[in-house]
């Protein structure tokens, strides 16, 4: 894809996206798909769950299923001294009726970004990245992956044994 | 869609389910207006419906329908054949209805093969009418049934002159003064039965024939009575959309939530300036919990209403008579529960009617009543619901049940032999699992009770069966009155609480180190309870949070004795807080698979905790599957397990010197211990009587010499209709471990030897013992003419060597190979081999890889036939079997099997040759 008109950003569709950081990577969510951002406290885990399930937590009276964005793209969780009290976010998705938290290590300001600054997904990211992400914008100093929320929650529990 | 075409379809469907059930009645009861009138007047209403909201094609088929039924009316006898067509053009209404429902639009097609038919029927003439049909549903003899039609003619006639014509408005009114009449008159005619006159009645006598018609008028109409007052009283109801209510379900819902959590916050404080209206906010609460509760409350007999329906269907399909009786339907349960076993109840009657029930010449025969009965029975106890079918039919064939139960592999021969006849009678609820001698349309698949079963169990429900052979059947089935909210146990185990709900549980049990502690066999924590033994699970091992080591935690806490089905079972908890009323939140569709919850919910203060199933639990407990296993079964992080260095369940025993030795456990028969004095010797060999047969003693040891007093274990191994018993000097232990055998001295009746519990212990070889017992055995049942060649692949050195003696006593000559690659090396240069005997779980390439590329290499390999060996048969590796032409499945210890599924393809490479 090519940036033809990198300074005139204002003209053409834009869409905006929820940051959020993870390690070291910046990734966005659509922001029509963002409920909530909230801190998440008191999760309860549940025994035998496949492990990009951390637990349940109450969130305003329901019950929601908390995903951490670090398993789930195969990172190692983040060193004990933020596990328990943690600063971490949590960020509301919605999927077929049901709730879920999506854990990440913080949350960044909403970005509005156009189509100039959007490449493909490079091909030698690893394949489990590649699956979850459905593009990549290039912002000043770093890049920032757009996930697909319906892929990130779409796993099953076959899935993520066999992953 | 508009409202009015909602309304409608509502409507019409509640009006054509009851058509449904009063036409089945009236078929019986020819005689009775009301039941006719109420029919006539339901399609009517729904023919004036049609014609209002513009729907042709209904429209036409309600008419002629009416018609007919306006042919009774006026005397025209119902005979089974016009019943059924009736019944058949409702089946044609609801069909539209239901595509209305989906589309919107009245679906295109023509009715003209019913509308016509029904037409034909109505323009005959009622004399030449006396269809010689057999009346199934009727209780007296068959061929003097035409005749009250035809006499209470005029009465019906009259009767229906009197009564005004149906109409919707006032229909309450006109019912209730014929009841008074008919009712005042038929004691004073009492003295003959209402059948017998009715038959013979002549038109010269009309007082006779008025009473004969009285009296079954007068039974139904005091039942129609009633209904006319539910109905009456309709006018105080409104409709109220189930989406509203589930939604006002969940408020209240989380009403109760918030309330707990003040009343969590109020025990905190002493303040009590607030604590007079939290009560009253909480008794408030409560209140309105129940009434919404109330709402969701349907008499089950909104779900039986289909069944006297599908009983006459299928008493006419299976030639059987049946009378379906049923009490209690106006017991009340909450809507998602009568959702729920709607469909298993009538599968269950439909089972009964052909499985249960006898045919009608097959009851004559038995002594019993010609008219078979299914007996529905509702009613409430405690907080749940019990509903019974029974049916007075031939019983449950245990015999062919536990044949069955061995032939698939359920359980062993000894198992199904020492269980009681109630375990036994659970096997059909087994997937696949049917003993019918003949599929028929109506069931005899094998499919369905385990369905019934666990849509009973995933509303916490439990299913019972009594059987009494020749007597009948009778299902019980258990529900909770509703699933919405359940008292439950508020635990703690590890460090997190968990609930168990209530109706699981019926005792707690305070365990420490002292007089009332965990004991174990083997490593499995039981319990003594009142001089019986209570297996127990740790819940944490449950859920693999202890670490296989939980002994310090196992030494003090509660044990939760529970009980699901027949399955009573200690669940071993840390900590027992208080019980809770709490509201069940179901798992996100992410955690469903887990067995072991049922869901979750919020506490008062405001934690999530996961509800345990006992169901599942119980599962876990029958499995043995505890700690460590179920981790590693059911943890995605856990590694795929090593199939190689599968754990074998092992038997212990002392024999010769004092020294350990084991023989695998699964193929074992039994375990004795005999009277010294039953030991006969013969021909200098010693023998008992067992079982009613004589049974040869080997000793394990040369060393050990048969006691001449006091006990004498026994180790009992059999194969087909010959038994050996292996006489030991003491049983020990069964243990289960990983075998890692150090291949033995060069004595036949040893594989090697093995550490088990850190004992060093000598692992048997039984294939040196079977001929010493029997001197044919080691030649096999069925010796092949020539010597056969067979590979045996398996990665584990153990079954090597346990299976090479056992085939060879077979008569085969056998190679082995320890992996797929080595296999494929052997069948390549070695055109000897006829027969592939592997493990299909290896590591590295599998038994499946390996058949693969035989099957994709030169012919001679491409058709060799290959018999699995399989830990687990599910229905994926059975599948897979099949596509790669695997002739045959053997459970992996099976030794039998495996022998007579070799003997199958020798028969069949013969017969191929000749």
């Amino acid at each position: 894809m090519q940036a033809a008109n990198a300074n005139g950003a204002e003209t053409g569709p834009t869409d905006e996206y929820v940051t959020v950081y993870v390690a070291d990577t910046l990734f966005g969510l659509a922001i029509e798909r963002v409920h909530d951002v909230f801190v998440p406290s008191g999760v309860t885990p549940v025994p035998l769950a496949p492990s990009e399930i951390v637990g349940l937590l109450n969130l305003r009276g329901r019950v929601v299923t908390a995903v951490c964005l670090r398993r789930r793209l195969g990172l190692p969780d983040a060193v004990a001294q933020d596990d328990k009290a943690s600063p971490k976010m949590a960020i509301g998705l919605e999927q077929t009726g049901e709730t879920f938290a999506l854990v990440v290590d913080g949350v960044g300001e909403v970005l509005r970004l156009g189509a100039d600054s959007r490449e493909a997904v490079p091909i030698n990211l690893d394949p489990r990245w590649r699956n979850l992400a459905t593009c990549v914008h290039r912002l000043d100093g770093r890049l920032l992956v757009i996930l697909d929320v319906d892929a990130l929650l779409g796993f099953s529990a076959a899935g993520a044994k066999a992953a | 869609m508009d409202d009015l075409l909602r309304e409608f379809l509502t409507e019409s469907g509640e009006h054509l389910d009851t058509v449904d059930a009063e036409l089945v009645r009236f078929e019986q009861d020819p005689n009775n207006q009301t039941i006719l009138r109420n029919i006539f007047r339901l399609v009517h209403t729904i023919k004036g419906t049609c014609g209002f909201l513009g729907l042709p094609r209904l429209e036409a088929l309600a008419h002629a329908a009416e018609t007919l039924m306006g042919r009774f009316r006026d005397g025209l006898p119902a005979t089974s054949e016009s019943v059924t067509l009736i019944l058949s053009t409702l089946d044609r209404l609801k069909a539209i209805l239901a595509d209305l429902e989906a589309t919107g639009a009245e679906p295109a097609g023509s009715d003209d093969d019913l509308i016509s038919e029904l037409e034909r029927m109505a323009s005959a003439e009622p004399e030449a009418a006396p269809a010689p049909a057999p009346e199934l549903v009727l209780p007296e003899p068959v061929s003097r049934e035409l005749k009250p039609g035809e006499v209470s003619l005029d009465d019906l006639e009259a009767a229906f002159l009197a009564a005004p014509g149906p109409s919707e408005a006032d229909f309450a009114a006109p019912i209730s003064a014929p009841v008074e009449a008919p009712k005042a008159e038929a004691p004073k005619v009492e003295a003959p039965k209402p059948a017998a006159p009715k038959a013979v009645a002549p038109k010269a006598e009309p007082a006779e024939a008025d009473s004969a018609k009285a009296e079954p008028a007068g039974d139904a109409e005091a039942v129609v009575a009633t209904e006319t007052t539910a109905a009456g009283s309709k006018i105080q109801t409104i409709r109220v959309n189930v989406d509203t209510l589930e939604h006002l379900m969940t408020m209240v819902s989380e009403l109760v939530l918030t309330r707990n959590q003040l009343l969590e916050i109020a025990r905190r404080h002493e303040d009590s300036s607030y604590k007079v209206p939290l009560q009253r906010l909480s008794h408030v609460t409560a209140e309105l919990q129940e009434g919404v509760m109330k709402t969701r409350m349907q008499p089950i007999g909104s779900a039986w209403q289909k069944l006297p329906r599908v009983v006459r269907d299928l008493s006419a399909e299976l030639g059987k008579q049946i009378d379906l009786v049923m009490v209690g339907a106006e017991t009340e349960l909450d809507r998602q529960v009568l959702e729920v076993i709607k469909d298993p109840l009538t599968h269950m009657v439909r089972n009964s009617a052909d499985h249960g029930l006898e045919s009608t010449a097959g009851r004559v025969a038995a002594g019993k009543p010609a008219r078979g009965t299914i007996r529905l029975a509702a009613y409430h106890e405690g907080g749940t619901i019990t509903i019974e079918i029974a049916d007075d039919g031939k019983g449950l064939d245990l015999a062919a049940i536990r044949k069955k139960a061995v032939e698939r592999g359920l359980a062993s021969q000894s198992d199904v032999e020492r269980m009681t006849d109630a375990q036994v009678a659970k096997f059909i609820f087994d997937a696949g699992f049917s003993t019918a001698a003949a599929v028929t349309s109506v069931s005899g698949r094998g499919v369905g009770m385990d369905v019934v079963k666990t849509n009973i169990e995933t509303i916490g429900g439990i299913i019972d069966i009594a059987t009494t052979a020749g007597r009948g059947t009778t299902f019980t089935i258990k529900i909770p009155l509703t699933l919405a909210i359940v008292a439950a146990l508020i635990v703690r185990a590890g460090e997190h609480r968990f609930a168990l709900p209530q109706v699981a549980v019926l005792e707690l049990v305070r365990v420490d180190a002292g007089a009332q502690r965990v004991e174990r066999i083997n490593g499995s924590p039981v319990l003594r309870l009142r001089e019986r033994l209570l297996p127990i699970v740790s819940l944490t091992g449950l859920l693999g949070q202890s670490d296989g080591q939980g002994d310090e935690t196992e030494q003090a806490g509660f044990v939760v004795v529970a009980q699901v089905g027949r399955e009573r079972f200690g669940i071993l908890v840390d900590e027992v807080f208080h019980t809770e009323e709490i509201v069940v939140k179901p798992m996100s569709a992410k955690l469903r698979h887990i067995p072991m919850f049922a869901g979750n919910t919020i506490l008062g203060d405001g934690a999530v905790v996961l509800i345990v199933d006992p169901n599942g639990v119980a599962r876990q407990v029958a499995q043995g599957i505890q700690g460590s296993n179920s981790h590693a079964d059911a943890d995605a992080e856990s590694e795929a397990a090593d199939v190689g260095d599968a754990k074998t369940t092992l038997l212990v025993f002392k024999g010769g010197q004092g020294s350990f030795k084991a023989v695998p456990l699964s193929l074992v028969t039994r375990l004795e211990e005999i009277e010294c004095d039953k030991v006969e010797w013969l021909g200098g060999r010693p023998l008992i009587q067992y079982r009613g047969r004589l049974m040869p003693l080997v000793p394990a040891d040369p060393a050990i010499t048969i006691r001449s007093e006091g006990t004498q274990a026994l180790v009992v191994f059999s194969d087909g209709e010959r038994a050996m018993g292996l006489v030991v000097d003491e049983i020990v232990d069964i243990v289960e471990e990983r075998l890692d055998i150090e291949i033995a001295a060069d004595r036949s009746d040893l594989i090697g030897s093995a550490v088990l519990r850190g004992r060093a212990t000598d692992i048997i070889n039984i294939a040196h013992f079977l001929p010493l017992a029997y001197d044919d055995w080691a030649r096999g049942p069925k010796k092949a003419e020539q010597v056969s060649t067979l590979l045996l692949v398996d990665d584990s050195a153990f079954f090597r060597d346990m299976l090479s003696p056992v085939l060879k006593a077979a008569g085969y000559q056998v190679i082995t190979a320890a992996s797929a690659e080595a296999a494929l090396t052997v069948l390549q240069s070695d055109a000897r081999i006829e027969v592939v005997v592997t493990d299909l779980e290896m590591p590295g390439r599998s038994g499946f890889d390996l058949v693969a590329a035989m099957r994709s290499a030169e012919p001679r390999l491409a058709r060799l036939p290959v018999i699995g060996l399989t830990g687990t048969v599910g229905a994926d590796v059975v599948e897979r079997a099949r596509s790669l032409a695997i002739s045959d499945l053997v459970a992996k210890f099976d030794r039998s099997g495996l022998i007579a599924a070799l003997a199958e393809i020798s028969a069949t490479n013969v017969s191929q040759a000749a």
